[in-house]
């Protein structure tokens, strides 16, 4: 199997996504004593080009989607995708962390589970906890709140006042 | 639903054990034709506790997250803050993380194992299991002063060193488990009954592992060669050559049932034994922090701006943190995740078609947080009649399947 190094897989999305990719870094750790390296990629894309990303990367290995982290800035709703290629080699695997910027008032985005069935629980997980629309996600009860949580709350959200109201304490 | 299917719900877990879950099943005759899973039920919001504390006390609640896995969540916290502020770790620091972690790894897979063996009914193997596990705990609790809850991580290194006197006593312990492995691997891998019981049932293939994103063992027992320690290593494991252990290293078999878990956790049992063998002859000399004064550090992290992601191999399977620092007191974003989070869907299939009997050992194969069920509720769809199960009356089932096949 032929492995691209992280400078190239970068260059083949600037290629394939072209002017959508906002930003783009590859960060280099060491580690032990023989100072050995492994990569993180760092990239920023255009919400309407996101899938695309996914594709290309889905075109060089099969990802493995760890998580998405999200983060409510107070303008917009981000989402870092943390994903990851080349594993089952020593040495091989990089991270790749896509981020997505998401518009506060109406937060939407492609679901990924065609592509990797496995983002399933993550995507529902910030679908409840930040109200973001994954189109394409089957309307499934609430994973991790209750089922009969308000749909208009979402807990993770930071102006998200009063919570403690909806906890039900013992009398 | 057709009229002659019924609706089994298990859970939730007792309250007191991490991850409470439950499990819808439907139910034709014995097999299991759905399963629909809903966990939260004990959802703590760790996460959003973090957004009041300062990174330093961060690492304490990240510990609190898994009570088993509490070496490794504060390892995986510590590093996404590591390459978020740029702090290198003194080498010394590595080796001991490492040497933590996997005895977390041995104590967690034997526990594991003595769990199974309770599951299917051999009460004899579990007591036997945590006899060998009783070892690694008091080492641990030699090394760091607990049995959980180490309070050994620190940013850019460890609180407490290894001193000349502990090594022998680590040696010794080496040397019980590689006595002890030969005796693990008798009563789990030769014996027939197990193998009876756990062949064939629960079976994950490997496109499956690898569309569900699964972790750990889970993804390891199907085939996929997916660690940390060998994709990407950091830390000490850098210096040693960790290999992802699939099941066919042992009999050249991989099938992504229930037996190929307990084969892939019993063979890491001893890679951990020799991971720590060679940690401990290589400990390098030095510093086990890189910055002593807990204040200074935090003056320096409140200055941090950046992102990182911190990943660390668990017993379970990879756990992944991500941080973000905003020039403040706590994180802007953190991020936690355990490796039973990406495990959940891979229940679905491994369930599918699968006998009531066999729910007990197909749950536990995965090594969830949640060890224990607690009921079970069988209602009747035409008379509308609730039946509850106890969890010992579940159990039960199991054990019934086990003696049927011994027969």
């Amino acid at each position: 199997m032929e492995y691209m190094n992280p400078e190239e897989l970068v260059s083949l999305l600037k290629k394939n996504l072209k002017e959508s990719i906002i930003d783009s870094r590859i960060e280099t750790n060491k580690a032990g004593i023989k100072q050995e390296k492994y990569h993180n990629v760092w990239v920023e894309v255009k919400k309407e080009k996101f899938k695309e990303a996914i594709e290309t990367l889905a075109s060089i290995h099969y990802p493995h989607i760890a998580i998405i982290a999200g983060n409510d800035t107070g303008e917009s709703i981000d989402l870092t995708y943390l994903l990851s290629i080349y594993y089952g080699e020593r040495f091989k695997e990089i991270s790749v962390n896509i981020k997505v910027s998401l518009d506060r008032k109406n937060p939407s985005i492609n679901s990924i589970i065609d592509l990797i069935p496995g983002a399933q629980t993550t995507e529902r997980e910030i679908k409840e906890m930040l109200g973001v629309d994954f189109v394409g996600l089957p309307d499934m009860h609430n994973i991790f709140l209750p089922y009969d949580f308000p749909k208009n709350v979402f807990p993770f959200r930071k102006d998200q006042k009063d919570l403690d109201k909806l906890v039900q304490k013992e009398s | 639903m057709s009229k002659s299917s019924y609706k089994v719900p298990i859970g939730p877990i007792h309250p007191s054990l991490e991850e409470p879950m439950t499990f819808n099943f439907e139910i034709s005759g014995e097999k299991i034709t759905s399963v629909d899973l809903a966990p939260g039920d004990n959802h703590r919001g760790i996460e959003f506790m973090g957004r009041n504390r300062n990174i330093v006390q961060i690492i304490y609640l990240a510990e609190r997250i898994c009570g088993i896995c509490s070496a490794s969540h504060p390892f995986a916290f510590c590093r996404a803050v590591e390459n978020a502020a740029g702090i290198t770790v003194p080498p010394r620091a590595e080796y001991i993380r490492v040497i933590i972690s996997e005895l977390e790894r041995i104590h967690s897979h034997i526990l594991w194992a003595g769990v199974a063996a309770h599951e299917l009914g051999f009460d004899s193997v579990l007591y036997l299991s945590w006899k060998v596990r009783e070892e690694v705990m008091d080492i641990l609790e030699i090394l760091t002063g607990n049995r959980v809850n180490y309070g050994m991580f620190m940013i850019g290194g460890v609180r407490r060193d290894i001193t000349e006197e502990q090594i022998p006593r680590i040696k010794k312990t080496i040397e019980y488990y590689k006595e002890a492995y030969q005796k693990i691997e008798d009563v789990f891998l030769q014996d027939p009954s197990i193998a009876l019981r756990t062949k064939n049932v629960g079976i994950l293939t490997y496109e499956e592992a690898l569309n569900l994103s699964a972790v750990g063992p889970t993804t390891r027992a199907s085939g996929v060669k997916k660690d940390v320690r060998q994709d990407q290593p950091y830390s000490a494991y850098a210096d040693m050559d960790v290999k992802a252990i699939t099941p066919d290293m042992f009999n050249g078999r991989t099938k992504g049932d229930v037996y190929d878990r307990i084969v892939v956790r019993v063979l890491e049992v001893f890679q951990s034994v020799q991971i720590i063998e060679h940690c401990v002859n290589n400990l390098p000399e030095g510093d086990i922090l890189s910055e002593k004064k807990i204040a200074k550090l935090l003056g320096t992290l409140k200055k941090a701006k950046g992102e990182g992601v911190g990943r660390h191999e668990a017993p379970r399977g990879e756990v992944i943190h991500y941080v973000k620092l905003n020039e403040a007191e706590s994180p802007e974003v953190w991020k936690a995740r355990a490796p039973t989070y990406n495990n959940l869907m891979p229940w679905v299939p491994m369930l599918r078609e699968q006998e009531v009997a066999d729910i007990p050992i197909v749950i536990a194969s995965i090594d969830p947080c949640i060890g224990c069920m607690d009921r079970a509720t069988l209602v009747d769809t035409k008379t509308y009649k609730k039946q509850v199960l106890t969890r010992d009356e579940l159990r039960k089932l199991s054990i019934e399947k086990t003696r049927r096949l011994l027969q």
